[in-house]
């Protein structure tokens, strides 16, 4: 394999990485095990506490509840924030300067401060003003923070999107005689979704990520508020981190293979024009991927 | 219209919001740049444990993270962090753990994908005048793809700025615990919120602009 960095190791590097390679295992070893070690001298891999995850009261009571509340929440807030980014989007692309410019200062504004800010104020004016039943209030405040952060980054999306198309497609566009909304909205914005389409289901692992947030914070009912009511029934602290945070990975990483796959579905697709916005893209990183309210970058 | 603010600290607060991110950004890219050794190594178990360790964070929420270093780390495994009577010290410090560990996985791929913008004719150019592993990457691959990695980096830094604030879910004092304890007890929410908000425009967008034109400035034009 050739790369940047080195060349098909020969007979020399074939030696050395070997020796690399056992070093390497050695420390993982040691490390697994100073870890196992860990866990034993602190009585945490007594079967007692990890028993409750193979009775169905435990899944059903606590774990299940959580995890709906953690999807319906990042659901509503993926399918309020799309429609409402895409006109954002749009926006910031118009001719008029008056339109351009504010929609852009609202979309860097709500880009720039963290979803929790947005989250904490959405729940106390729900809860100053708003006629909601207080046991609605969080689920409230979280789609409301959720929307307004991921709103704005879907915005971004949006328009990155639409300017990856090729110039060509607005010009022959206008050069069969549509107006600017018309090629907006039967030409650029069909074939803009597919080339959004890896970049939006990533934007997904960052809004379900942010649930968690609103669990501890404004103690809407999801997977890691389930978890602390779970622990506190079976005194297992370590177990019920250990389990949640592999439910978080296995939604996560399910969607992240899924955008993957999009991503080079769409990119050897022969009826688009091949142009795919990958998530990883410099133009909108950090935007997206980074999750938790600036979200990981 | 401001008198509020009277008998609140909140330059202190954001002063702790700097320095959790400043620490934690130091070191995030100390094993961030770690990480992203292994995964672009020779050696295929650095370059799998350099994967896992990625994705496995990577899809793990923050509060997750946070939460467990002080419920787990500190109350269970004893690790205080050298402060173990020192409720507030030992909760920074365990946040800045948490926050590098979370955000070194988005700083090795920041990294990383510096690395990939390279072109291989450029190593393969180097090696065909010559150039050894160690001067490859010094005088052609790394400079190249250090430059690459400025906005991508620079993202991951406005992020961290952020979700620092994540640090309140373990009683951090710093802005958005103080932001909670002022909008349930004093009666203008939207005029806290809105100090607040601006405080956080003003640590991220200055970065932002600045390093995204430090980024294009030194991209490599292709």
């Amino acid at each position: 394999m050739t790369s940047v960095l080195y060349d098909a190791p020969g007979p020399r590097a074939r030696r050395r990485n070997v020796i690399f390679s056992v070093l390497f295992a050695v420390l993982m070893a040691l490390l697994l095990w100073w870890v196992w070690q860990a866990l034993d001298d602190k009585g945490q891999l007594k079967w007692a506490l990890w028993q409750p995850f193979t009775t169905a009261d435990a899944w059903n009571t606590y774990l299940l509840p959580g995890l709906w509340g953690t999807l319906k929440a990042a659901a509503l807030s993926m399918v309020i924030a799309l429609p409402l980014g895409a006109v954002l989007g749009i926006a910031r692309l118009s001719d008029h300067r008056w339109v351009r410019v504010p929609v852009g200062a609202v979309v860097e504004f709500f880009r720039s401060i963290p979803v929790l800010l947005l989250m904490l104020f959405a729940n106390e004016l729900y809860a100053q003003s708003a006629n909601i039943a207080s046991e609605d209030r969080p689920l409230y405040a979280v789609v409301t923070g959720l929307v307004l952060y991921n709103a704005s980054v879907l915005a971004e999306v949006v328009r990155a999107g639409i300017l990856a198309l090729p110039k060509g497609q607005t010009e022959a566009a206008y050069a069969i005689g549509l107006r600017k909304g018309q090629t907006m909205t039967s030409i650029l914005l069909p074939q803009s979704v597919t080339v959004m389409l890896p970049a939006i289901v990533s934007q997904l692992v960052v809004i379900v990520k942010d649930t968690a947030l609103g669990g501890v914070m404004i103690s809407y009912a999801e997977l890691l508020s389930a978890r602390t009511t779970l622990a506190a029934n079976y005194a297992n602290v370590i177990p019920s981190f250990i389990v949640v945070a592999v439910i978080f990975i296995i939604v996560n990483f399910t969607l992240t293979s899924f955008a993957s796959w999009l991503e080079g579905r769409l990119r050897r697709g022969k009826k688009t024009t091949g142009v795919v916005l990958s998530p990883n893209d410099a133009t909108i990183a950090g935007t997206v991927a980074t999750g938790a309210g600036g979200g990981v970058a | 219209m401001f008198d509020f603010l009277q008998g609140y600290d909140v330059l202190g607060a954001f002063w702790t919001t700097v320095k959790l991110t400043v620490l934690s950004a130091l070191g995030s890219l100390v094993l961030g740049t770690l990480l992203a050794a292994m995964r672009v190594s020779p050696v295929p178990l650095m370059r799998g444990f350099g994967t896992v360790y990625v994705n496995i964070v990577r899809n793990i929420p923050l509060t997750i993270i946070i939460l467990f270093s002080s419920l787990g780390l500190a109350d269970i495994f004893g690790v205080t962090m050298g402060a173990s009577n020192n409720f507030d010290v030992q909760g920074f410090r365990l946040a800045v753990l948490s926050l590098v560990a979370y955000h070194a996985a988005f700083v090795c791929e920041a990294l990383r994908s510096g690395v990939n913008t390279v072109p291989v004719g450029q190593a393969e150019a180097a090696r065909a005048i010559g150039l050894g592993f160690g001067q490859n990457l010094r005088l052609i691959v790394l400079p190249q793809a250090f430059r690459a990695a400025v906005i991508p980096l620079a993202n991951v830094l406005i992020a961290l700025t952020k979700n620092t604030t994540v640090a309140a879910a373990i009683g951090v004092a710093e802005a958005a615990t103080l932001m909670r304890t002022m909008i349930e007890n004093e009666a203008q929410t939207v005029l806290i919120a809105a100090v607040f908000a601006f405080g956080f425009v003003v640590l991220t967008l200055p970065t932002g602009l600045f390093l995204g034109w430090l980024g294009k400035r030194l991209a490599v034009k292709r």
